[in-house]
């Protein structure tokens, strides 16, 4: 069912990622009966391809390309080639995601507002708010599926939510709960219920959890108005003498490098991809890259702020039976400073298999203090830290002077050190992790360090004065009219909540402006 | 802890050859080296057995499980008997040895605690040798499907139909 459009068809709007952003902004210009040519760096894995087993999943999904690092995050010691974990493939990192599908709570969208002056911080507020975006979330929940709104149900709690929800009642918290999950708590007619097989990060196999791969991708194909190219490898956009985007250069699967003609280009490669995709777009026109007049092109570079507590206790919790991130406790996602820090943090499930533990578990570590851990292994529960960090200039995307990638195209470096909140936030997240698992008997604990960035946001950012920021309230450049951003680099700050859901809630949002701006001629 | 530039510019790479490494060759040589204690000695092709032996120590002393017999060790580090990896493997253990010596031991394997094993490893864990032989481990020893079941991780679930009647929920002593 699948379009094919001609390369020098210029009517097409062409867009770089089908994850989260990209993928569903294909599927909703699709459906509205506009042509589409979504550009895929990896090739399509389905359910049934999915490998359970962490290292061979890995070397099938995860994005490996040539990167490197700097900057004072323990990521840059522990894992210097490898920034992120996120997916190239179909779908994106939505092959990868947990599920956990949260609205931004109301002050989040105003962060420069609430929080005030915090030194070191570029703080923003975005130029909408949580009432103009109510109505896209609402659409997103039904798109996604997403348990506890709609009347559906909640996931049933696993062991490790189990030892969870204990121990944080018995601390006093109150919002407790296996929380809302775009994974199927019911039978429907296109998605199968959650068998609870764990390998939520190596891609359901039985498509319960929502991705862009096997549901929005695949309803844009049988629109007819959707062509997924795969293993096609943006190198640069192009543009024309007044300003206007004109076409993307890419390399095909075979290497060769091929240029296809748009009307409208959609960049949503990650926070990493894209940024690193305008800046190697520079030109005559534009020496800084593309959208850049601002300077903020790949800056305020967020990645949450995170880490986890594993708990080993005398008896067995088998943590990895099951959904992994179904439980969460909210209480602390509040903005409350009287706590040392501005914004606030959740506490979502989480267990990794036994290879993973022993690569992330502390790594580098070794001798029993180590082992000795991973002997607890099958009494062992977890817990994953997701809190807002503060957006920094200087915490940025750039090309690399002497890296190339396996096209020859200058490697993104990922910079990032952290802010004295992040710092603070942690701190006081590892405690009342810690202290959940302690009071239902832990034995010991372990203040686990971030994995490689799963979340990666705000490297494009929106802003109401273009001076202030890459895009519009639309995800629309402020530079060029017919360039837009649409994954979650356009993030003005990054928010408690795991991401995917506002990506999703503003790619729909996006494509409905990008279809009546066509219609009314301005792009 | 510090480590060699080497090792930084290694370690992605490391840890992808490494986990796709242990599902090939290594597998592929369990049988014989479960054989009874020392008979992989023998088997060893391009390093000398006793470095070989040394090595496994090595191992063991990096990531000790008393539940994990030495042939899981063995398969960790089966791939450095190997034309590549020979000569920086004998340079390491000669190195090491000499260390030994000069804490007055004869050998690494003639020091008889592992307390004491393991404070010479700290000596040198900063060298790209001995942090070769540790990343190589996280996967080598811990991505063996065998050994899985002695920390009582199970491993994948899909083609049981996942835990959803096996005990997602199973958990009684809370």
């Amino acid at each position: 069912m699948s379009a094919p459009f001609d390369l020098s068809d210029d009517s097409v709007v062409v867009i770089v990622g089908t994850g989260a952003g990209g993928g569903v902004l294909a599927n909703e210009l699709a459906q509205k009966g506009v042509s589409v040519v979504a550009l895929e760096a990896g090739g399509r894995y389905l359910p049934e391809d999915y490998i359970n087993d962490e290292w061979e999943s890995f070397g099938q999904l995860a994005w490996t390309d040539a990167r490197t690092t700097s900057g004072d995050w323990r990521v840059a010691r522990d894992f210097p080639g490898l920034p992120t974990w996120i997916v190239k493939a179909v779908g994106g990192s939505t092959v990868h995601w947990a599920g956990a599908s949260l609205r931004f709570q109301d002050h989040e969208w105003k962060a420069a507002t609430t929080y005030g002056e915090v030194p070191g911080a570029n703080l923003l507020d975005w130029p909408i708010d949580g009432a103009e975006m109510a109505p896209w979330y609402d659409l997103a929940e039904k798109k996604l599926g997403v348990t506890r709104t709609n009347g559906w149900p909640g996931l049933p709690g696993n062991n490790n939510f189990k030892v969870l929800e204990k121990g944080a009642k018995a601390l006093g918290y109150t919002e407790v709960s296996t929380g809302r999950m775009a994974i199927m708590s019911h039978e429907t007619g296109d998605r199968t219920m959650c068998q609870q097989t764990g390998f939520c990060f190596q891609g359901c196999k039985w498509g319960a959890k929502w991705s862009s791969a096997y549901t929005d991708i695949e309803q844009g194909e049988a629109t007819g108005k959707l062509e997924v190219r795969t293993k096609c490898h943006a190198a640069r956009i192009l543009h024309d003498d007044s300003g206007k985007v004109t076409g993307v250069e890419y390399f095909d699967e075979t290497g060769a490098l091929q240029m296809q003609a748009a009307r409208v280009v959609c960049v949503a490669g990650n926070s990493i991809e894209s940024p690193r995709l305008l800046l190697n777009s520079a030109s005559t026109m534009f020496p800084d890259g593309l959208a850049n007049s601002s300077g903020q092109v790949g800056r305020n570079y967020m990645r949450h702020t995170t880490g986890s507590v594993y708990a080993v206790f005398e008896q067995p919790v088998h943590m990895y039976r099951g959904t992994t991130m179904a439980g969460i406790v909210q209480d602390e996602a509040r903005h409350d400073p009287a706590r040392g820090f501005v914004g606030g943090y959740e506490l979502e499930t989480l267990s990794i298999g036994l290879p993973f533990m022993a690569a992330f578990l502390d790594p580098g570590g070794w001798g029993r203090e180590f082992t000795s851990a991973l002997d607890g292994y099958a009494n062992m529960a977890g817990l994953w830290i997701v809190g807002e960090d503060m957006p920094q200039e200087a915490n940025r995307i750039t090309l690399s002077p002497d890296v190339k990638d396996q096209f020859g195209l200058p490697a993104p470096n990922v910079h990032f050190d952290d802010h004295p909140n992040d710092i603070a936030m942690r701190n006081h997240a590892y405690a009342q992790g810690a202290a959940i698992y302690d009071a239902v008997g832990a034995v010991r604990t372990f203040p686990t360090p971030a994995y490689p960035s799963t979340h990666n946001l705000g490297t494009n950012r929106m802003s109401e004065r273009p001076e202030d920021g890459v895009v519009n309230r639309h995800g629309q450049t402020h530079d060029i009219a017919n360039l837009f951003v649409s994954d979650g680099s356009q993030f003005t700050t990054g928010a408690a909540e795991n991401p995917t859901l506002t990506i999703v809630a503003l790619a729909i949002r996006q494509a409905e402006y990008i279809r009546g701006a066509m219609a009314r001629g301005e792009i | 802890m510090t480590r060699s530039p080497d090792f930084r510019a290694l370690t992605r790479r490391q840890l992808l050859t490494r986990a796709s490494a242990v599902g090939a060759s290594f597998v592929a040589g369990a049988g014989f080296i479960a054989a009874p204690d020392a008979a992989w000695a023998a088997e060893t092709s391009h390093l000398e057995p006793s470095t070989f032996a040394t090595l496994v120590q090595m191992a063991r002393d990096i990531y000790p499980h008393d539940r994990i017999p030495d042939a899981y060790y063995v398969i960790a580090v089966k791939g450095y008997d190997s034309v590549e990896a020979a000569g920086r493997v004998e340079a390491g253990i000669a190195a090491l040895n000499e260390a030994a010596r000069g804490r007055g031991h004869g050998h690494y394997l003639d020091i008889g605690w592992e307390r004491d094993r393991v404070d010479l490893l700290r000596s040198i864990e900063g060298s790209a040798f001995f942090q070769t032989v540790r990343s190589g481990l996280v996967t080598g020893l811990y991505n063996q499907k065998a050994v899985w079941p002695l920390f009582g991780y199970e491993g994948e679930s899909f083609s049981h139909g996942g835990y959803i009647d096996r005990g997602f929920d199973d958990i009684t002593w809370l």
